[in-house]
């Protein structure tokens, strides 16, 4: 067995130690806390893989973006694990044949002869790396569809802008020396309104 | 490897890149102008929309380009929609204005880009020649869309219609993608015109592709608002201000055709038997469902959105018919009945919700059907102009609705349904009902609300103009046809 086998397996079993603690753990933080430990494992497989930009990406986007939001929000939230936990034997026979339904499925479609599609032959040259070939593809054959993401990101943006900002708060205070040279016709003021339906 | 990169040819896309780069200036600009000075962002956008239309017409070369790896298409079925795209989006939001500046969430610069955004999502979606494009096109004009029903954020109905409408539209953009993978799977390809040759050599596994093809034509379904995909359309219309509302109900049928041709046509032709069946089942439901429901309507929002269902379904009575039992020489004249059945939809329906937008007014909407009591004797001018739209909805001569449905009509007897074109005449006489009610509303009731209108003159010339040409083009329907035919012929036949 050389290095690299041994290092698959080390980080294999990290990755499914982990992931059985993300679904077995009581407090949702620490599940949190092993979905990362998951995916950074995950992201080393892929290295292993020569799928370098696959594992930065990973760890960038999930670990550094993704997870800490989703920790921030378990944190804010008060989950009772206990009352999530009620029924958990009483709902076990239809979660476990839906589970096993899903793998039937899954193995009929990718057993099925519909969709064995040869894997691809092309190879980069070894002097490209993955990284540089994704990225020279992304700006010449993809340029299109990538800068039209980017505008449905900016689009994004703009929409919850728009939904959400009520415009600034000022400060509401009173001037006391404004306050006493009031006089009743400015505090009353008649109007004559034409009468609107509705 | 990577040293012969060459830059794509950028002319094709030149009235995309145009509009993308000014709606980024109108977004910076919007930041530093004044709420007092909001008419600038009103006319740099118009300003924009015009620079397209000239852009599109100058650099139109009557050949059919391909550019950014084959993955966008100029022709001139691109160049004629996306034309009167531009007139469209510039004729509403004229109407759109006043409406806008009297509601004040609404009211700012916000509004005037998600709709060149939108814009652009159909522009996308007109030009796609490739599963990428579409989808990504669709995803940025419906983004946009949930926005812009949901401004009006202090409304209880906006905010149900915009939910409503994004968890449909998500589900029916899932459905849309599974079909896609699934033709991919069988074909290998994501390029339209590639899928299209792949499926003449005959190849490709049919199941699969037939799999593919019912999620996809469920996703148009839902996009065109077809009967059973069409619950989101009454409330959506209803709910949404009447601005967006206007808005979503003309421009976007013109991309949703346009998509159903290069899908369905360019695409998947071999697969016309297919795909042919199920479109008969969507177009017979939704003219019997859209024109018997819009009956019992009180509220003309709602009542314009089963009007819309019905026309859509006549409309793919056009598509259907092009090809049958793999004789193609009615094809010409099935499309272009089509393309002129959607173009002068637009028309009538842009000027019929700018009849609502002009009877409303701060704080009131003109949208039930009794608002429009008696307007002969506040305005008979304007009376005339929704009595022309009217009409030309319900397909009586000589306006271009007629036109429209005759052509179809054609269509489908020339290519042997008979049963079919019966069908279609007696939703059709059904639907008369409810638009003459609408004209005997105007001209036999007694006013309910004597209040004389306030819209700017800018939009009543308009608005004028919308029901001029509607009455014009349906005396000389001959112009747009021959540009409908001509358009077909170059961009799907060939």
């Amino acid at each position: 067995m050389d290095f690299q086998t041994l290092v698959f397996f080390f980080l294999s079993a990290i990755l499914v130690f982990a992931s059985l603690r993300v679904i077995t753990a009581r407090n949702p933080v620490h599940a949190a806390l092993y979905l990362i430990l998951a995916f950074f494992s995950c992201g080393g497989v892929w290295a292993l893989l020569q799928a370098e930009f696959l594992a930065i990406a990973i760890i960038l986007v999930y670990v550094g973006a993704v997870m800490v939001l989703f920790l921030f929000v378990v944190m804010m939230l008060d989950i009772n694990i206990d009352r999530i936990r009620q029924g958990f034997w009483h709902y076990l026979p239809l979660g476990a044949l839906l589970g096993v339904l899903m793998v039937v499925e899954m193995g009929l479609v990718l057993g099925s002869k519909y969709f064995q599609v040869p894997a691809s032959e092309a190879m980069l040259p070894a002097n490209i790396s993955n990284t540089k070939g994704l990225g020279a593809l992304m700006f010449s054959d993809y340029v299109y569809p990538f800068e039209l993401a980017s505008i449905i990101l900016l689009v994004g943006m703009i929409a919850a802008i728009v939904l959400t900002y009520r415009g600034p708060k000022k400060s509401k205070y009173t001037n006391p020396a404004k306050q006493v040279f009031v006089k009743a016709k400015d505090r009353i003021r008649v109007l004559q309104m034409p009468v609107e339906k509705d | 490897m990577f040293d012969n990169f060459v830059v794509p040819d950028l002319l094709p896309a030149a009235p995309e890149l145009f509009l993308a780069a000014m709606a980024a200036v109108i977004l910076l600009a919007d930041v530093f102008i004044k709420d007092s000075r909001r008419t600038v962002v009103f006319a740099l956008t118009q300003l924009t929309l015009l620079g397209c239309l000239v852009i599109q017409f100058v650099t139109m070369t009557g050949e059919v380009t391909f550019t950014f790896s084959n993955m966008f298409v100029d022709d001139l079925m691109a160049d004629l929609l996306k034309a009167v795209l531009y007139m469209t989006v510039f004729v509403v939001l004229f109407y759109s204005r006043g409406y806008v500046l009297d509601r004040e969430p609404m009211a700012k610069g916000e509004f005037y880009v998600l709709t060149l955004f939108a814009t652009l999502g159909m522009m996308v979606m007109i030009s796609a020649n490739h599963f990428l494009t579409i989808y990504l096109g669709l995803e940025l004009l419906s983004l946009s869309l949930y926005a812009m029903v949901a401004m009006n954020r202090d409304s209880v109905a906006s905010t149900e219609a915009a939910m409503k409408y994004f968890v449909l539209g998500a589900l029916a953009s899932g459905l849309l993608l599974y079909g896609m993978s699934m033709i991919y799977g069988a074909t290998g390809t994501l390029e339209i015109t590639g899928i299209g040759q792949l499926l003449m050599t005959g190849q490709a596994n049919k199941t699969v592709l037939v799999f593919g093809l019912v999620f996809l034509v469920a996703g148009l379904a839902f996009k065109l608002g077809v009967v059973p995909f069409h619950m989101w359309i009454p409330d959506v219309y209803h709910g949404a201000p009447t601005a967006v509302t206007l808005f979503i109900g003309s421009a976007p049928k013109l991309a949703a055709f346009a998509v159903t041709m290069r899908l369905l046509v360019t695409g998947l032709i071999t697969l016309s038997q297919d795909w042919q069946v199920m479109l008969i089942i969507l177009s017979v439901l939704s003219m019997a469902i859209g024109n018997l429901a819009a009956i019992a309507q009180t509220n003309i929002k709602r009542m314009l959105a089963y009007s819309a269902i019905s026309h859509m379904g006549f409309m793919l009575l056009g598509v259907t018919t092009g090809v049958v039992g793999g004789d193609a020489r009615m094809a010409l004249n099935a499309y272009s009945s089509a393309m002129f059945y959607v173009v002068s939809y637009v028309l009538m329906t842009a000027g019929s919700f700018g009849m609502i937008l002009l009877l409303s007014r701060a704080g009131f909407e003109a949208d039930n059907l009794d608002d429009f009591k008696g307007l002969n004797k506040r305005s008979p001018w304007f009376a005339g102009m929704m009595m022309i739209m009217m009409f030309s909805m319900a397909g009586i001569p000589f306006f271009i609705g007629f036109f429209a449905k005759f052509a179809v009509l054609q269509a489908v007897v020339a290519a042997g349904y008979m049963w079919l074109a019966i069908a279609a005449v007696i939703f059709s006489l059904i639907g008369a009902f409810y638009y003459l009610r609408v004209v005997k509303l105007m001209y036999f009731d007694q006013p309910a609300d004597e209040t004389p209108l306030v819209a700017p003159l800018d939009m009543r010339v308009l608005l004028s103009a919308n029901g001029l040409a509607v009455a014009v083009l349906g005396m000389f329907p001959d112009i747009l046809m021959i540009g409908c035919v001509l358009a077909i012929r170059h961009s799907v036949i060939a």
